[in-house]
């Protein structure tokens, strides 16, 4: 399952990437909130994959039993979660101003004039 | 977006699965739940009567605008470090109470905490969304 | 002693305020700091002459061995004496000299805080402290240097004097870590106790050339000499107290600090003997040419400071002895001689050599403690000038390397030396009255008593050298790392050493006579200044930017596509070749089997990426990404995460809603790129795609060992009351970062909301004026 996990995640990166490389603004969007999902996955599969159960503690005792879920990167993607929520919105926002600043939805049109 | 049904299925929801999010908030710190998830239902519920019902609808149930619930948010979880300081241990040790309240269960400053990100966090989504609604309306 | 030292930091933050309270007052309110600890260090010199160390320390990160401590050796008793007694004439100088300029009160605030910082620097034991403070006055010194902000050659200067002491300073901090892991600690006095196995370390050489740079370019040795004259655009008092008696002899203080530890080898003797007698030279030639009296004395301390290094190069206790006298005597001459150029700028308007003269009746006090300072450089006896020069010579004509080429360096330089000395403090008392634009009399009491005060100073320490020699027997022991007796005598007896002295005099004041001749011959050769290292240095700055403008345009085009791409590759050249190279794909620690349920939801995922990929409307990229998110979410639920599940389900919910908000007002998808860059974006993504789920697979090589996780998991329920760990992890154990990534999002949510509002704002500003037309 780890394989094939890998391999979804490899998918999503190159997804993600692909579309971060188009010309059309409104994809790049998409191409973030992909690379978003693709790091969530990947941190999340790199502290490893259990079925036995989540890491909480049950009625009596005083550790979660051996073996469950590994608690820390959870808590760590459960903020990027949210944050990756703050990060699309944002990202959409910006996109929707950049594109009605220039008149066009080209990133390359978009191009910082430089001297 | 101004389908009966929906808005009646709305209005008939939104009492509901802010109670959830209440629920899911004060249970987080056994069960699945937490302030992040709580914050995140809670949101879903304004956003459904906002789009079912206009912003304005919304914002009329809301006790207070999405930037106030931001700050207050904020300040709540900061706040709740600062007992431990004048217990003369570090910033945001966790301190509990001696009894135990229905539902909410032992009152501590975690619980205060995380009450803090639930309001932060639906602050924030609302916020979000309702400006960009509203700039639609506009 | 820390406290009182680090408090300067405090005062120097009110002297803006006492300046505007105060006037003219402040700068000698602001004095009694250094006044205090000026006595402070006084009362133990008894304890230090004893052989004592007073000491303090402070850990600052005890994990890492790093502390706050400082060691009041004899040397470094010396230097905080000269640093806060001649900060606190400066002081009083620049309250006076200063009157009436608008921005006093910094001035004198960063003056007071430069004090701190080199009070800290010639104290501390411990070299990571030692460089903090010292970058902190190489910074001070950039915001002194430039303080006529509004005059451009002063911001030139102080930007060449910050780039070359900044560069300096890295070189600095890589030496120091290499001698952190030669010798395994970071205490100047540890290293000294282990000196012999770091000189036979193989890392000696580097790090020796390494602390050399950083040395050499503060104290201005050749050929980075050439800050220093430039450093003259700082007003004067900033010249007298950093750039003559206390920042430029950083270098050579920490020469001597490091010498019993570092010093001694053919390495150290040859390089730093040669480069001092380089300087020395070049110092005093270079002086001849001026006519500016704060150039002239700039070049004469170039000289000195080379004349300092060569001494703790050759490195014999003769040496060593002669080189803390000189430190003294130069300290005290030169800062009274930088004020007299001041107060003759002040009061007559130039600082013209040529033009100065003859003032002696109109400006008594300044006059008297110029000459007492200029006859103490000129080292005529019985000042303190005379002895350190006896001293000098003497240590010259022992040493080991080459006597028969620094002897004559030595003597060479002095007799040009004597000529600036008796130019700047003899000449513009004496003679005809020079050509000065307005008469000029005598200055305020504050601003001569300094240089009275210091001129006094040479005299007595002159006539009473014989006690001041167990005060500085002691900074020489410091810097031997041995006991060692200086002897001072203002009577040697008939000797090749005194002959010496008379032989410099006698041509030196030949030289002071015949010195508009001999300027006018050194202004020839000024052409040739161009081809020095300060041309050189410019070429290289100009190069050096040329070079980041190019790599800028490169790495970041102004194009977002060209700038991902450049990531991209970066990111796969780099990480790839690693990743074949060591990365062990086996998966030994993977989840072997695959249940129905979870192969779905993998193809789930793929699915709906793939599907926001191809996807030709906005709607269907939005349903792709959804079914994705929905994916992931369902996947967390199966392996132990309902908390990400629920949160994952929320989240894409909202999502969903947001896209619907938004999604009419967004643009169309297009299809713009070329069929070819299309084809090269694939490629690069494939490899990315490859390269992450490689670094997955070589993730899963070993086991995985987390202390953290177990700990979380075993201390959730008895510490922090919470059954649930995730959520105990945070709201308990890692608040504080929970706390920062709320922020985080608020300001997100904040970002949205300024970039519709101001958008609305500015329609609405845009429509008004329609309407009123």
């Amino acid at each position: 399952m780890t394989v094939l996990l890998a391999l979804a995640i490899g998918v999503l990166y190159a997804a993600g990437t692909y579309l971060l490389l188009r010309r059309s603004a409104v994809r790049v969007v998409f191409g973030l909130a992909l690379l978003g999902h693709a790091a969530n996955l990947l941190v999340f599969t790199a502290g490893r994959l259990v079925r036995e159960g989540p890491p909480i503690v049950p009625p009596g005792a005083l550790a979660p039993p051996t073996p469950s879920a590994d608690p820390l990167p959870q808590a760590l993607v459960l903020t990027a979660i949210v944050i990756g929520f703050g990060v699309q919105a944002f990202a959409l926002v910006l996109l929707r101003r950049a594109c009605q600043e220039a008149g066009t939805d080209d990133v390359d049109a978009m191009r910082e004039e430089r001297p | 977006m101004r389908s009966v049904i929906l808005s009646a299925a709305a209005r008939l929801l939104f009492p509901l699965l802010l109670l959830f999010s209440v629920f899911l908030l004060f249970r987080g710190h056994n069960d699945p739940g937490g302030g992040f998830v709580g914050g995140l239902v809670a949101a879903t519920a304004y956003a459904l009567l906002s789009l079912t019902g206009g912003v304005s609808s919304a914002r009329r149930v809301l006790p207070a605008r999405p930037e106030v619930l931001v700050g207050t948010g904020l300040l709540l979880a900061l706040g709740s470090g600062l007992p431990s300081l004048a217990a003369g241990r570090p910033f945001m040790t966790g301190l509990w109470a001696g009894f135990a309240l229905p539902v909410v269960g032992k009152p501590g400053t975690p619980v205060l905490f995380d009450t803090g990100v639930y309001v932060t966090v639906l602050g924030i989504v609302l916020l979000i969304l309702f400006t960009l609604q509203e700039e639609d309306e506009a | 002693m820390i406290a009182a030292v680090l408090s300067g930091f405090a005062v120097a933050l009110l002297a803006p305020a006492l300046a505007k309270r105060l006037g003219r007052g402040a700068g000698a309110v602001l004095a009694l700091y250094p006044a205090a600890l000026f006595f402070r260090f006084l009362s133990r010199v008894p304890a230090v002459v004893a052989g004592e160390t007073p000491s303090a320390s402070l850990p600052f990160v005890p994990e890492l061995g790093i502390s706050l401590s400082f060691r009041l050796d004899g040397l470094a008793l010396l230097m905080a004496l000269l640093v806060t007694g001649i900060g606190a004439i400066v002081l009083v100088y620049a309250g006076t000299y200063l009157e009436g300029h608008p921005r006093r009160g910094p001035l004198l605030g960063l003056l007071v805080a430069f004090l701190s910082a080199m009070a800290g620097l010639v104290l501390c034991d411990d070299l990571l402290a030692l460089f903090a403070f010292w970058e902190a006055t190489s910074i001070l010194s950039y915001f002194l240097i430039g303080f006529e902000r509004e005059e451009a050659e002063a911001r030139a200067a102080a930007l060449q004097a910050l780039l070359v002491t900044g560069g300096g300073g890295l070189a600095l901090l890589a030496g120091f870590v290499l001698l952190g892991q030669a010798g395994g600690t970071l205490e100047v006095s540890a290293l000294a106790a282990n000196a012999e196995a770091l000189k036979a370390h193989p890392l000696y050489l580097p790090a020796l050339l390494l602390v050399l740079a950083g040395a050499f370019t503060k104290s201005a040795q050749v050929p980075f000499h050439f800050w220093l004259p430039g450093a003259m655009a700082a007003p004067t008092p900033v010249s007298a107290y950093l750039h003559s008696a206390t920042m430029v002899k950083a270098g050579v203080f920490l020469l001597a600090r490091l010498h019993p530890a570092l010093g001694g080898t053919r390495e150290w003797v040859w390089v730093v003997t040669s480069v001092g007698a380089a300087t020395m030279l070049t110092g005093a030639l270079l002086s001849v040419g001026q006519r500016d009296l704060k150039r002239l004395l700039a070049f004469s301390t170039v000289s000195a400071l080379g004349s300092l290094t060569m001494l703790v190069g050759v490195g014999t206790p003769a040496a060593l002895g002669a080189a803390m006298v000189f430190l003294l005597a130069h300290a005290l001459y030169k800062a009274a001689l930088f004020l007299v150029a001041g107060i003759l700028d002040h009061e007559a308007g130039t600082r013209d050599a040529t033009r100065l003269g003859g003032l002696l009746p109109l400006l008594p006090a300044t006059g008297v403690a110029a000459m007492a300072a200029a006859f103490s450089m000129a080292g005529l006896p019985p000042l303190l000038g005379f002895v350190s020069k006896e001293l000098l010579y003497d240590a010259a004509l022992r040493a080991s390397p080459l006597p028969f080429v620094l002897v004559p360096v030595a003597v060479g330089s002095n007799m040009l030396l004597v000529a600036v000395a008796l130019t700047v403090g003899f000449g513009p008392f004496t003679g005809p009255r020079g050509a000065t634009s307005k008469l000029p009399h005598e200055a305020p009491v504050a601003m001569w008593a300094g240089p009275a005060l210091l001129g006094f100073g040479s005299l007595a320490a002159g006539v009473f050298s014989g006690a001041l020699s167990p005060f500085l027997s002691a900074a020489a022991s410091s810097a031997l790392g041995h006991p060692y007796g200086v002897r001072l005598e203002l009577w040697h007896g008939f000797s090749l050493v005194l002959l010496k002295s008379l032989v410099t005099l006698v041509v030196g004041v030949a030289l002071y006579r015949g010195r508009h001749r001999l300027r006018a011959f050194a202004e020839r050769f000024a052409p040739l200044g161009a081809l020095g290292p300060a041309r050189l240095w410019r070429a290289g700055l100009a190069g050096l930017v040329s070079v980041a403008k190019g790599t800028a345009a490169f790495l970041s085009s102004g194009s977002l596509r060209q700038d991902v791409r450049v990531v991209v590759v970066a990111a796969v050249a780099l990480l790839g070749p690693l990743l074949l190279s060591r990365g062990t794909f086996g998966a030994a620690d993977a989840l072997p089997s695959v249940r129905p349920i979870e192969a779905v939801l993998a193809l789930l995922v793929v699915a709906g990426a793939v599907g926001a990929v191809v996807a030709g409307s906005r709607l269907s990229a939005v349903v792709g990404l959804g079914v994705t998110g929905y994916g992931i979410a369902l996947l967390f639920l199966v392996f132990g995460a309902p908390d990400l599940s629920m949160t994952q389900f929320a989240v894409e919910t909202l999502s969903v809603l947001l896209f619907v908000a938004v999604l009419r007002r967004l643009p169309r998808l297009r299809s713009r790129s070329a069929p070819r860059s299309r084809a090269v974006d694939a490629a690069l993504a494939a490899a990315v795609g490859a390269l992450m789920a490689g670094l997955v697979l070589a993730v899963h090589a070993g086991p995985l060992r987390s202390r953290l996780s177990g700990f979380f998991a075993e201390s959730s329920l008895p510490l922090a009351k919470g059954r649930n760990v995730v959520n105990v992890i945070l709201v308990d154990f890692r608040g504080l970062d929970t706390l920062g990534e709320i922020t985080v999002l608020a300001v997100a949510a904040l970002g949205v909301l300024s970039l519709v509002r101001l958008r609305l704002a500015a329609k609405g500003t845009a429509g008004a004026k329609e309407g009123g037309r």
